[in-house]
């Protein structure tokens, strides 16, 4: 067994004589990590904010990798080519941290993951990981044209965003695998961007719809756009219709008109208890446009607000 | 078992401690708390939470959901907030931690003490939370905005204040002075102070004990089996071989276990809830077992392979579907699945509504709503002799102190019930919960049990308000008088009788609102189904009917082009009026009153939307306006309370204060009241707490009747043990009393007598001078069409809600709330405005978000209740109309607060878009739906 990690009895299989034990581990490496990771499966405790309530008050029977020892894999980079956000990088460092505007969608979706209590230790991978329908940071990602960075003892692959999460608590994650960053191209830090998060009540909430949306305006024409929403379908998707049709488009409020008649196939939003499909269909529309005259500047918060 | 030797960061696991005993394998942690180095061995995975309060015993750290939902666990790690339930033991290796306990350093700190100046803590549960977040946002920004304080608080979830005084006392907290003043009212002047509340310092220390706060080390811990299904017969298999094969589990109990009655409920003839389930099961979340082991054990159970074999059973969950023809009866005594009606007519309903120049017709649906008190059900039993004692948090101890006598076969002298700090109740902790189970266990094993409620657990077994399904019909003449109205309304009971039947006779009482409604007849049906349990939740189904009833009015102004507000004042019953029971109202009757102090604020609001939608399209302002009546204290029933008031041989004036202080200040206002009509300081007063050993029976904190009823009693007990002394003394009613150390010096006139208290003979329980009253609120029965005198004293109220529609998305922004209630005498005004923010706040989310699902709303991340930043500034007007029979004038108003505040909102939502929502909660889909449905019939 590596350093770093030690094995935990567990009770009725020491006195039932099985070989049962659950193993936890915190290690303080990467590679150390990589090399539990390879030797089996565990479950990964980050900031613990989707580990706990999961496992309620059950008793553990997993393996556990606490990465929290991994310190190389907080914080944010910039290397040539990229802005890399380390996996165990918090939504408050994300705040608290110097971006450019094309970022600003990426902050404000960060404000509203859960409470400030849970922005201060949840972590971007994690949110991504946890592969909620409804998980605050993939939309914002997702017009970053953001890809995760995968590693195990064998290789380090990239995918990208759309690619990794495939379905509702589903990821491309591999056995041995962990998510060691989140990688945003330069090419894809240009513009201005905003997120409106519509729930039914002000903190703590989780969506019924929310959108992220970036553009690049040049000349007072809209030269690129990328629109993601969330909780309108099993995973968060780029609205591409609605991005062509803005193409193009003088950055005033008719753009809000495009959107009223642009194509949003990709959206299968289901009935719970937050909402009805009929009303996310609708309301996503309506903050579609919100959030992209917002992204223009020509909307302030306090009109978006949902 | 491997022995290696980690690595860790700062903690490092020592597997030497690892024994094969209970739990699994343990690590030292070393971390800062509150600036103490800490090193505990504990399994690193352990919850942060779960160290502080079960290893340090820093219990001021307190756990409401276990999973950051409700943020009642917030330290500060690091000087950052954040969940002590999410973040693993391992994890605060080598931080400093920052608990509640930290914050006082020798005396209050300036946030502490604005706190209590302010009133911003009721129950305290989630006051050490508020106040460790806040201390960091003060740390950063001693004078922080409204917003900044809702952005930092906005992940601690309260159900008592209403947040607006927890903000301002975080953005005040700068300018506390260094010493709190207590502002203890001088002798005779109590009443109508508002001092800060006499059990407020624990609140804001950490110190206050909760129902989990205060488990003996050595209890067996228990958890309960319960059922998955909604409806289900079920079978043990080898229990005993279970228990064996799991070590450190000390027995399973089932309902064959129990010695006594199987069988309780708080209405006696309508008992019928078992304390565990023999063979089925007739709700989802049922108790059926318990296992009682070792806490370590329990902690590392798994369930999966517990002997249980479940048949799965039909079942239903709609009353439309319970009351069909063949459908099953989930109780054979109860045809139809109907627990009991209740029902009053008056007049001739039909006849006045064929003549009416006006009438209007509607249907109002609501939905279950979980009480969602912050303080899961917790608590521990034992055995003091042959008497068992059961310490947990509750609203009624006598009560609970008969029902657990009765399941477990003692007699009643036989369980004693101690009474924690409650943290919230409103009403779900009048029923037992987890009494008769902890004391079943502590009887049979004679050790001591304990057991916290997991949020799911609470909030699956305990009850709800009841959804209502209500239809009503309202005439009025040309000139706009009401002259009759018909309603009925049925309510979703659930599979036990719990307060079905209280709400079903207090709707048809209150149905028609505060008005004049000489023609009426009114039926509230309580129909069993499968579904959780409906209780008891401040105001017994009354804020449901009052939404059918206050809709209907603005629509009967509409048609009858009259203002909202004119409409209400003219109907509204005034002294010399007759209820709709029959019953005169000689004085004391304040809601014109209420009405007309809306009056200017109404004018106003109207003013203020029509110049916002003038400019504005697509969001679309209203103003809404309702009503509220409620009588105070049980319905035609007895309900006494019983004060016991002495002084001892030191001087201390000891107050036997049994009226349970869930947040509402009961401990306040009763010694207010006793104070006063006793003549001595509020300074001078000891309580005892309402445990049943040493307390008299002030009966249970329901109904809005402790100010009234207990403060009644309160006061013939103060005035009784002024009359002993005065006596003693020889003087009149004139002298006044004065306590000098052991001693009372008497003044009248010039003359003043001392009597030495250590010259006279103590009494056992140590009292020199003593009294103990009664008070029962004189009521008749309602006779089989409800007529006579159910309540001796109402109060009344009435608000106005402004918000914001926006049309597109179907949210509500509300603005502001004015709320006029007619108190007849504020005891201590801080309280009552404490009480109506925390009414309204509960009135918000029945309007707007809360909705049980069961099944699928089992925690407080689904089931949405208002955080700091749903509520918007509220104005409150006291207004006080002596009530001739309440104490000092006071009538009671804890659930009197709640009930106009959803039809205010409704009404202000047609106000702005012209839509009525027929469902609460008006979530945005709904409000979307009928605004889309109204455009399609353009």
């Amino acid at each position: 067994m590596p350093e770093g990690s030690f094995e935990i009895p567990v009770l009725e299989d020491l006195f039932s004589g099985r070989q049962g034990v659950i193993r936890y581990a915190k290690p303080t490496s990467v590679d150390e990590a990589l090399a539990l990771l390879g030797e089996g499966a565990w479950r990964i405790l980050a900031g613990g904010t989707d580990f706990y309530p999961a496992q309620g008050s059950k008793p553990f029977r997993d393996d556990v990798l606490d990465i929290n020892g991994l310190a190389a894999l907080r914080g944010i980079a910039e290397t040539g080519s990229h802005f890399v956000i380390g996996a165990r990088t918090t939504w408050t460092d994300i705040i608290r941290h110097p971006l450019p505007p094309a970022f600003d969608a990426l902050k404000q979706a960060a404000r509203e993951v859960g409470s400030a209590q849970i922005q201060n230790v949840a972590s971007v991978a994690g949110n991504l990981s946890n592969a909620s329908p409804a998980a605050d940071g993939v939309p914002a990602l997702l017009v970053l044209d953001a890809e995760v960075e995968l590693r195990s003892v064998a290789a380090t692959r990239r995918l990208p965003l759309h690619d990794f999460i495939l379905g509702n608590r589903r990821t491309a994650l591999l056995p041995g695998e962990m998510v060691t960053a989140i990688r945003v191209p330069k090419g894809a830090t240009t513009g201005t961007s905003a997120f409106v998060k519509l729930g039914a009540r002000r903190y703590l909430v989780i969506s019924i719809a929310m959108v992220a949306a970036r553009l690049v305006v040049e000349n007072g024409i809209v030269a690129d756009a990328m629109v993601a929403a969330g909780s309108c379908s099993v995973v968060a998707k780029r609205l591409v219709g609605v991005e062509a049709a803005l193409r193009g488009l003088p950055s005033d409020d008719g753009l809000a008109d495009a959107i009223l008649s642009a194509p949003m196939g990709e959206l299968s939003p289901i009935a719970d208890v937050r909402g009805s499909a009929e009303y996310r269909i609708d309301a996503v529309r309506e903050i579609v446009a919100r959030v992209v005259l917002a992204a223009v500047g020509r909307m302030t918060g306090d009109e978006v607000a949902a | 078992m491997s022995q290696v030797q980690p690595e860790m960061n700062e903690a490092l696991p020592d597997l030497g401690n690892a024994l094969p005993g209970f739990g699994a394998a343990r690590a030292d942690i070393t971390f800062e708390v509150n600036g103490d180095a800490i090193s505990v061995n504990v399994p690193p995975l352990r919850r942060l939470s779960s160290v502080l309060r079960d290893e340090l015993l820093l219990t001021g750290t307190k756990v409401g959901c276990d999973a950051g939902d409700c943020g009642a666990c917030t330290v500060l790690v690091d000087g950052d907030p954040v969940c002590a339930c999410l973040m693993s033991v391992a994890s605060a290796a080598g931080t400093s931690v920052t608990t509640i306990e930290g914050l006082a350093n020798g005396r209050l700190s300036a946030l502490q003490a604005s706190f209590l100046a302010h009133g911003a803590a009721q129950c305290g549960i989630c006051t050490p939370a508020l106040l460790v977040a806040a201390t960091a946002l003060l740390d950063k920004q001693p004078n922080p905005t409204e917003t900044e304080v809702q952005d930092a608080l906005g992940g601690i979830l309260c159900r008592c204040t209403g947040y607006r005084k927890i903000i301002a006392a975080v953005m005040d907290a700068s300018l506390q002075a260094a010493s709190l003043d207590f502002r203890l009212p001088q002798s005779g002047q109590a009443i109508g102070s508002s001092p800060v509340r006499l059990d407020g310092v624990p609140k804001v220390t950490g110190g206050e004990k909760f129902g989990g706060d205060s488990f003996p080390a050595d209890a067996l811990a228990v958890l309960v089996v319960r059922s998955p299904h909604y409806h289900a017969g079920f079978a043990f298999g080898d229990l005993d071989g279970w228990a064996k094969a799991h070590p450190g589990i000390a027995a399973v109990f089932t309902a064959a276990d129990i010695p006594g009655k199987n069988c309780f409920g708080v209405i006696g003839p309508f008992a019928d809830q078992p304390a565990l389930a023999e063979g089925f099961a007739r709700l989802r979340g049922e108790a059926v077992a318990l296992v009682a082991g070792e806490r370590e054990a329990i902690l590392d159970l798994d369930m999966s392979d517990f002997p249980v074999r479940w048949t799965e059973l039909p079942h239903f969950l709609q009353p439309r579907e319970a009351r069909a023809g063949g459908a099953k009866l989930i109780h054979d005594n109860r045809p139809a699945n109907l627990l009991t009606a209740g029902f009053v007519e008056h007049g001739d309903p039909e006849t006045a509504l064929a003549g009416a120049a006006f009438t209007v017709s509607g249907a109002i649906d609501t939905s279950y709503v979980e009480h969602a008190y912050i303080e899961p059900e917790a608590g521990y039993a034992y055995l003091d002799g042959d008497t068992l004692v059961v310490v947990a948090c509750t609203q009624a101890p006598y009560m609970d102190r008969d029902e657990t006598a009765k399941v477990l076969g003692l007699a009643v002298d036989k369980v004693r019930i101690v009474p924690t700090a409650t943290g919230g109740g409103f009403g779900s902790k009048l029923d037992v919960s987890l009494q008769p189970l902890i004391g079943l266990v502590a009887l049979k094993t004679g050790r001591p049990a304990a057991l916290a409620y997991t949020r799911t657990e609470s909030m699956i077994s305990t009850t709800k308000r009841h959804p209502a399904e209500m239809k009503a019909t309202i005439g009025a003449d040309a000139d706009g008088h009401v002259t009759g109205m018909i309603f009925e309304g049925d309510f979703n009971t659930g599979a036990y009788a719990s307060w079905g039947p209280t709400v079903a006779n207090r709707v048809p009482v209150h149905a028609s609102g505060p008005y004049a409604t000489p023609n009426y007849r009114a039926e509230g049906r309580a129909i069993h189904t499968h579904g959780p349990i409906s209780g008891a939740f401040r105001g017994f189904g009354v804020p449901q009917a009052t939404i059918m009833q206050e809709t209907l009015y603005d629509e009967l102004a509409g048609k009858l082009g009259m203002d909202r507000l004119d409409f209400r004042l003219k109907n509204c019953l005034r002294n010399g009026s007759e209820t709709v029971t029959g019953q005169r109202l000689d004085s004391g009757v304040g809601i014109a009153e209420c009405l007309e102090s809306l009056r200017p604020h109404w004018a106003r609001a109207k003013a203020d939307a029509d110049a916002f939608n003038s400019a504005n399209r697509d969001r679309r302002r209203g103003v809404g306006i309702a009503s509220c009546w409620y009588g105070c204290g049980n319905t035609s029933l007895p309900n006494p309370s019983t004060i016991r008031v002495g002084i001892a041989a030191d001087g201390a004036v000891i107050l036997h204060q049994g009226a349970i202080d869930i947040g509402q200040g009961s401990n306040t206002v009763i010694t207010q009241i006793c104070a006063d009509a006793l003549g001595l300081p509020l300074e001078k007063f000891q309580l005892k707490s309402g445990d049943t050993a040493i307390t008299p029976d002030a009966g249970k904190t329901s109904a809005s009747r402790q100010t009234f009823v207990t403060g009644k009693a309160a006061e013939k007990a103060g005035r009784a043990l002024r009359e002993k002394i005065l006596r003693f003394a020889n003087v009149s009613e004139k002298a006044s009393l004065q306590l000098d150390g052991p001693a009372i010096a008497i003044r009248e006139g010039e003359a003043t007598r001392r009597i030495d208290l250590t010259s006279l003979d103590v009494d056992a329980e140590g009292f020199v001078f003593r009294a103990e009253e009664t008070y029962d609120p004189p009521t008749l029965p309602l006779d089989a069409k409800g007529q006579g005198k159910p309540y001796a004293v109402y109060g009344y109220g009435a608000q106005i809600a402004e918000l914001e529609v926006d049309l597109k998305l179907g949210t509500v922004k509300l603005i502001k709330i004015t709320a006029a209630h007619d108190v007849g005498k504020a005891i201590n005004p801080l309280l009552v405005e404490g009480q109506i923010e925390g009414g309204i706040a509960q009135g918000i989310g029945m309007a707007l978000m809360e909705e049980y699902i069961p099944g699928r709303t089992e925690n407080l991340h689904d089931y949405l209740i208002p955080t700091i930043g749903d509520v918007p500034p509220i104005e409150t007007i006291l207004i006080e109309v002596p009530d001739p029979e309440g104490p000092f004038g006071a009538k009671g108003l804890g659930e009197h607060v709640l009930i106009p505040t959803a039809p205010a909102i409704l009404n202000a939502i047609r106000h702005a878009t012209g839509v009525l929502v027929t469902k609460v909660p008006a979530t945005p889909t709904r409000i979307r739906a009928a605004i889309r449905e109204k455009e399609a019939r353009r």
